[in-house]
């Protein structure tokens, strides 16, 4: 019997362990270990942050969900791995803490024969200072969708600002990265555009200033480095579209800015060019950067052997060329294929957790050595194929073979992506778009990088439909429900 | 006035240099019958992309 454990219960792990105990039944066991009670389909945190969803549609107990399915449910944190087990032991395990409030803090030790990394994002709000509160968590100056919770948050401020906005007090909105090395600037493109279809409907829109504040170096890049749809005849920037429908909605932005601090009701920041500035402002929501959760690793001997599995960013190595160099000589070929971890062939890294090569977009720094870049968005498709994908290797390693038999890399697979413009039945609007590959492959797709063929893009109320539509069934899939498999990552 | 809705738009200003929809093109946004033929134009591409995705 094999027993594997994944750390982690979001899109991608959640993904993994349903696979593993659907192909492996009752005959291998399948502990997940995630700290969250709750599942949450992270997506339509957006609507819950302009009040049009609530934190019961967008999460459910995870509990129950696993009870039926087989999975044995530990409601804890990783704290460490130990794949080279202990003096007297060579059974790998990883430590763990409990986050159940009976149980809060108390430590265990859990044994396994695989173990899949899938700890996703610690949202690192300390990293700039005045955007989180000196404990890890929120500041008090602005507002996140990151969590459910968070987003109620947001709601509840956004409906304050609005009733300020009826009173006839002007408002300026603020939205965008919080730092010069965020990613999920499509989360942002999302909100912003979100907040100003409310802002309509609320009949306030004229009372608002929205500007969008960015470490793009253009509207559009989305930590991608930017993307070419085919429309019309042409292979059009991501750039014309993003900032044609910023213009249209009437924002103006911030690009290339790395914020270094905020402040009640402002934030100042540094601008590519080595310039600095400040922006006031009286709602904001800026993403914060993603590190990893701060896993550490130890030999059998109980040396710190972090450094060798854990990338410097907290993310963990796998079968990637960390050695590309400088921009000119990176590859597609750079990014990993089976996420196996290259020392310890029984564990993996999959979805935010594994370590990228290097970042997509073209890294780019202020005169002053401020870096301000997107990192790489991992997105729920790539994340959840990569889930299935090392499910399926490990359950034919377990059946005999001595390598992963299937492979997820960002540049051999695509993504869907549906950003929502604003939601409403017959009003919603959002941006549907097929990009083939994630990462682009300049040697096979010259100029653009991607496949023309698959990398398209429209605006309209079909990809509103599309989005809430997928809400459903993404939910629907993950509460593992009747024919859940038939519903594709 | 077919260009109403984009008079806060300055000359010169970054929102000066982009393309905007005009009548139709907005029109055909939110044009129900229009983005039904849409949706399921945007369901065979996203079908054929995750086909060609999976490995």
């Amino acid at each position: 019997m094999a027993k594997i454990v994944i750390m982690g219960g979001g899109v991608s792990g959640h993904t993994a362990a349903s696979f593993l105990k659907k192909w492996l039944g009752k005959k291998h066991e399948i502990i997940v270990v995630t700290p969250n009670s709750q599942w949450n389909w992270i997506p339509s945190n957006i609507w819950v942050g302009v009040g049009e969803m609530t934190k019961k549609e967008v999460t459910f107990p995870l509990a129950p969900v696993y009870a039926k399915a087989g999975i044995d449910y530990r409601q804890a944190k990783a704290i460490s791995i130990h794949p080279e087990g202990k003096d007297g032991d060579d059974t790998p395990f990883i430590t763990i803490a409990s986050t159940e409030e009976s149980k809060m803090g108390q430590e265990d030790e859990i044994t396994y024969d695989y173990l899949i990394n899938a700890t996703g994002p610690k949202l690192n709000f300390d990293a700039t200072p005045g955007l989180g509160d000196g404990n890890g968590q929120l500041g008090k100056h602005t507002v996140s969708v990151c969590t459910a919770d968070h987003a109620i948050h947001a709601s509840e401020e956004l409906e304050k600002s609005i009733e300020k906005m009826r009173a006839g007090e002007r408002q300026r909105f603020l939205i965008g990265t919080g730092h010069g090395m965020c990613t999920c600037q499509g989360a942002a493109f999302e909100y912003i555009f979100n907040i100003e279809h409310k802002l309509n409907d609320a009949g306030v829109r004229d009372m608002a200033d929205i500007t969008f504040i960015s470490n793009e170096s253009f509207l559009g890049d989305f930590g991608m480095g930017g993307i070419h749809f085919s429309m019309g005849g042409y292979a059009t920037s991501s750039k014309v579209f993003a900032e044609s429908l910023y213009a249209e909605r009437g924002m103006d932005w911030i690009i290339g800015c790395h914020v270094n601090k905020v402040e009640d009701g402002k934030v100042s920041y540094e601008l590519l060019d080595g310039s600095m500035g400040e922006k006031e402002f009286d709602f904001a929501m800026l993403i914060p950067p993603f590190a990893g959760v701060g896993l550490k690793v130890f030999a059998k001997d109980g040396a710190d052997i972090t450094s060798s599995v854990i990338a410097p960013n907290g993310f963990m190595k796998v079968d990637a060329n960390y050695s590309a160099g400088s921009y000119e000589n990176w590859k597609a070929s750079d990014w990993p294929r089976t996420l196996q971890n290259p020392t310890y062939k029984n564990m993996f890294a999959i979805g935010i957790a594994f370590a990228p090569p290097h970042l997509i977009s073209k890294p780019m720094s202020s005169p002053n050595g401020t870096p301000i870049n997107p990192t790489p968005p991992r997105t729920g498709m790539p994340s959840a194929m990569m889930g299935k994908a090392v499910a399926q290797s490990i359950v034919d390693m377990i059946n005999g073979a001595s390598e992963p038999t299937h492979t997820a890399s960002m540049s051999e697979m695509g993504a869907a992506c549906v950003a929502s413009a604003g939601k409403g039945l017959f009003s919603g609007t959002a941006a549907a778009m097929t990009v083939y590959p994630i990462v682009p492959d300049f040697e096979k797709y010259p100029g653009v990088g991607r496949d023309m063929n698959g990398t398209t893009g429209e605006l309209g109320l079909a990809a509103h439909w599309v989005k809430h539509i997928l809400h459903h069934l993404f939910l629907w899939k993950a509460k593992l429900k009747p024919g859940w498999t038939l519903i594709p990552e | 006035m077919a260009t109403e809705h984009i008079k806060h738009i300055k000359p010169y200003s970054p929102q000066f240099g982009t393309m905007i929809p005009m009548g139709t093109q907005k029109f055909l946004r939110t044009c129900v019958l229009y983005q039904l033929i849409r949706f399921v134009a945007i369901n065979i591409r996203m079908t054929i992309l995750i086909l060609k995705s999976h490995h």
